[in-house]
């Protein structure tokens, strides 16, 4: 068996996925986690890019907050894990 | 199979026995959509629940005492890998199915970790898919899903839920993590079929 070794990235990572989707950098918005509650930057999520698709999940239950699949056409994206993400409209 | 070097097998194969958009690799890459769950065999159970709401349940004990096979088969990842030839222990689903009445034509595969994948419960049946508990002769890694992970080798790896903690079956075609964002809902690597509309 492998060391126990995180195997996510930080929601950092997520930046260039989702700005074929969004205008802003939503890696700064601030999200609150549908499952447990937790509000914090999407940054701090974990995740998750060895798989059929990008998954972040929230750094205090490990609940999916966001899906991305990119296919040869389309780009779908799931939000059902985030109650909403709060994105700066100050300067 | 045929007596053959190995350096010569992977070169066949990789021309004439990969399904089409797919790559040939000797490692055993890791995919996972989250934490690896740590599931002791002592607290694993495995559940298929029927579409009128019975339970049917295996401890670890139970489930290892069924009749097990030796299983040799090809996988195919939808992120294009595919293994040939590997070596898995399990009990076939045929066996655990044999004493459940039925007459659902799906079943949805749920894990530890939250992982669901969906498929045709006739894909389950005949000699097609397994809750295999060993790998290459030894207990199957966490990474690679263990203590038992489903295994339905003739459709993408992902169908072969890791982690694996129960079926419920149903009389709709409900869709699973991936295929509800744009994967395939069947999922035949010969044909092809990786995403919606595939």
């Amino acid at each position: 068996m492998t060391a126990d070794v995180p195997t996510y990235l930080d929601g950092n990572a997520a930046a260039g996925a989702l700005r074929e989707v969004f205008a802003v950098d939503l890696t700064a918005a601030i999200g609150r986690c549908n499952g447990c509650g937790r509000t914090g930057a999407f940054a701090e999520a974990r995740l998750y890019v060895d798989a059929p698709g990008m998954v972040a999940r929230c750094s205090g239950c490990d609940g999916v907050l966001l899906r991305v699949v990119n296919t040869p056409t389309d780009t779908y994206l799931d939000l059902r894990g985030l109650t909403y993400l709060r994105v700066s409209s100050a300067e | 199979m045929d007596i053959v070097s190995p350096g010569f097998t992977g070169r066949r194969r990789s021309g004439t026995e990969l399904p089409p958009g797919q790559y040939l690799t000797h490692e055993f890459p890791v995919l996972s959509a989250g934490p690896t769950p740590h599931i002791l065999p002592e607290h694993w159970e495995f559940t298929v629940t029927t579409e009128t709401g019975e339970v049917h349940r295996w401890d670890w004990a139970t489930f290892t005492s069924l009749p097990a096979e030796e299983i040799t088969k090809d996988l195919h990842c939808v992120t294009r890998w595919s293994k040939l030839g590997t070596d898995w222990k399990g009990v076939s689903l045929d066996t655990l199915l044999a004493d459940v009445e039925t007459s659902a034509d799906f079943a949805m595969a749920h894990s530890y970790g939250g992982y669901t994948t969906n498929l045709p419960l006739d894909d389950l049946l005949d000699g097609q898919a397994w809750i295999a508990y060993e790998y290459d002769g030894e207990p199957l890694d966490p990474e690679h899903g263990g203590p038992a992970r489903l295994l339905v080798p003739h459709l993408y790896l992902w169908k072969s839920a890791k982690w694996v903690r129960g079926l419920v079956l149903s009389d709709t075609d409900d869709l699973g993590f991936w295929e509800s964002v744009g994967y395939h809902e069947y999922g035949d690597p010969w044909k092809e079929q990786r995403y919606a509309g595939d």
